[in-house]
């Protein structure tokens, strides 16, 4: 039967190839200029979202990144059918973004350093987490420990998925686990923020990183606009729960704007170490206190005298990414 | 049971074969405002309860409620959601709506339990956490993370008792155990049924079909391997007989605490940590590498479109037009 299928994405076809309205300042911006700027505007500095197989271009060493698990893919377990059917929504969502679930993940390189790398995709039915998310992060953070290299989590994500009922709930408790077993390991975790980052995905592992970047304006948030408004009847002022309402409600550590992503991420592991004599299987009693994860942080945050080399030397900027 | 929910429940009798009343009635069971919540299950369970109060760090939630108990003379931390009976309790209560105040208390709580060797029990009714400013800005999503985190590796048994509403990360803050049991009339599901008919459905009328769809029920969820044991509840409801339900939780509670006590506790942290690791399907495509993206979509397209009658919407679609408009 022959089909003849739209390959072309979604969010490339419309509106046309060729341009590109910023949302924050409504200028008209050429896609090309765009991309050069890591698709971030250049008049306004209005961060736009991008998907991950992007994501992992701009943050990575060139060519280094090593996808694994590309094969995973959902089921849609309960039968749900809401307006469409799960399934419809799948297929709809894997044909536009080339991707078989909202999460992509594997070994790369950041400045020479070996990591482990998970990002999230929000084109990806609003890359919301399902059991193959969960289970992707889950690999990742293991791989991590097995490894004993830096966990990295790009983190774009409406929260749970609502089509895996309860399963989607559990990947929070899945993942948090492996993050745990991360922390115990004294295995470095760095949680990036990116618009947006909320329910079920801020509500576990993308808080808990050693240390939280967020990008500029990037919403992060637990409770839904409507369960809030509607709900609580409470009225939100402008900005609230953006990355910089966090930054001084104590919850991310630093915003960082995205041509200066990869640089300063490269700079934190240059600090955040795993010790090589570090414990590879969570340790009883030292971590079982909800504390240890501090004590965990300093000890990873205690420099290793083993001459690296500093982090800005192998760190320098890409041809053709730097913000011009 | 159904029949016995819709017999007691006259306005909805004629719904009796509809399938998506049964289990909005069971959501109405669920949310009854009098079942019976932790203090009160307690003060038929236990021989003693010393509530711990305040979180140490900002103040003492009162929609959670933590503490020592002797039940059958054993030592317990008990820790759980505390709903009001009447509309005065449950102003002080907060409507039963945590704060993150609420889940740092817990923990500290559960940190005792760890450190002086006592079993963890949790009973989880509570619609979500509350969802204002308030929770917000104090990190109600890192109280939660942090919480479900401690839950997976502390070094004691945990048996948690869903008793009404399981709602969402809100419930999931209490609700890491070895042990998952449910009262047979409670629920459990990912976003309340309101909010998911408001994001789905783009309408908040929609909560029926939502419920349904996430198949929030005890039973559904035992099916699916979140919830091990469904406790049946006695009469009417566990509303009816308050006293019976808490003897029933009792038996089981105290049976399975002897069960898991029975394990080392290596054992039991990793046996709980794989029950997590494990939790949620998926499947391992045929196709392993991206490069072939095209081809197995167009595979599974073919094989989509030759067993299903509708058509999938394409991309273009998106996700807020109504089904059926086919654009292949």
């Amino acid at each position: 039967m022959p089909v003849r299928l739209p390959f072309r994405p979604r969010r490339d076809a419309y509106p046309p190839d060729l341009w590109t309205k910023c949302p924050g300042c409504a200028e008209m911006l050429f896609n090309k200029q765009l991309d050069k700027t890591l698709r971030v505007c250049p008049h306004c500095g209005h961060h736009f979202r991008i998907s991950a197989r992007m994501r992992v271009e701009q943050l990575v060493d060139q060519g280094s990144f090593v996808e694994r698990d590309a094969d995973l893919a959902p089921v849609d377990t309960l039968g749900f059918v809401d307006l469409k059917s799960y399934p419809d929504r799948l297929l709809a969502a894997q044909l536009s973004t080339g991707l078989r679930d909202a999460a992509v993940w594997g070994v790369a390189a950041m400045g020479g350093k070996r990591i482990s790398l998970c990002v999230m995709d929000f084109f990806f039915i609003g890359g919301s987490m399902g059991s193959v998310v969960g289970e992707k992060v889950a690999r990742a953070g293991e791989a991590a420990v097995a490894e004993r290299i830096p966990l990295l989590i790009v983190s774009s994500s409406g929260g749970a998925r609502m089509q895996e009922g309860t399963y989607s709930l559990m990947q929070l408790v899945k993942t948090m686990s492996v993050v745990e077993r991360v922390k115990a390991a004294r295995v470095p975790f760095i949680s990036v923020m990116t618009d947006p980052t909320t329910g079920g995905v801020f509500a576990s592992f993308a808080v808990v990183g050693d240390v939280n970047l967020a990008e500029p304006n990037a919403l992060i948030r637990f409770a839904g606009d409507r369960v809030s408004a509607g709900t609580i009847g409470e009225e939100l002022p402008p900005g609230y729960a953006r990355a910089e309402f966090w930054i001084s409600h104590g919850f991310v550590d630093r915003i960082v704007a995205r041509a200066k992503l990869r640089d300063e991420i490269v700079s934190l592991l240059g600090f955040l170490i795993a010790p090589i004599n570090g414990p590879t299987e969570p340790a009883p009693n030292p971590t079982s206190r909800p504390r240890a994860f501090f004590s965990a942080l300093t000890g990873a945050l205690s420099p290793d005298s083993n001459g690296e080399s500093h982090p800005a030397d192998t760190a320098a900027p890409r041809g053709g990414t730097t913000n011009g | 049971m159904v029949e016995r929910l819709l017999g007691r429940h006259g306005a909805v009798e004629d719904h009796r074969d509809d399938p998506v009343s049964a289990v909005w009635a069971h959501v109405q069971q669920a949310r009854n405002l009098k079942r019976p919540h932790t203090l009160e299950l307690l003060k038929a369970m236990a021989d003693e309860f010393i509530e711990l109060h305040g979180d140490r760090l900002f103040g003492d939630d009162t929609a959670i409620v933590a503490g020592l108990a002797r039940i059958a003379g054993r030592r317990i931390v008990v820790v759980g959601f505390q709903k009001g009976q009447d509309t005065e309790e449950n102003i002080r209560r907060n409507f039963g709506l945590p704060h993150p105040d609420g889940y740092r208390k817990a923990m500290r709580v559960m940190d005792l339990a760890e450190r002086f060797s006592m079993p963890i029990l949790t009973f989880v009714d509570v619609q979500g956490a509350f969802p204002g400013a308030a929770a917000e800005e104090r990190g109600i999503a890192e109280a939660i993370a942090k919480s479900v985190g401690l839950m997976t590796r502390l070094r004691t048994p945990i048996v948690v008792v869903i008793t009404g509403e399981g709602g969402s990360g809100g419930a999931l803050g209490l609700a890491v155990g070895d042990t998952i049991i449910a009262l047979e009339n409670s629920i459990y599901s990912v976003i309340s049924p309101e909010g998911c008919a408001t994001i789905l459905w783009r309408s908040g009328e929609q909560s029926h079909e939502a419920a349904t769809a996430m198949k929030v029920t005890a039973g559904e969820q035992q099916e699916l391997g979140i919830v091990d044991i469904v406790i049946p509840e006695p009469g009417d409801g566990a509303h009816t007989d308050p006293v019976e339900t808490a003897r029933r939780i009792k038996e089981v509670v105290l049976e399975r605490l002897d069960v898991l006590g029975r394990m080392t506790i290596d054992e039991l942290v990793e046996a709980r940590f794989q029950k997590f690791r494990v939790m949620g399907p998926y499947v391992v495509a045929d196709r392993p590498t991206p490069p072939q993206e095209r081809a197995s979509i167009t595979d599974r397209l073919r094989g989509l479109l030759s067993t299903r009658p509708s058509m999938p919407s394409m991309p273009g679609g998106g996700h807020d037009v109504p089904p059926g408009r086919e654009e292949v």
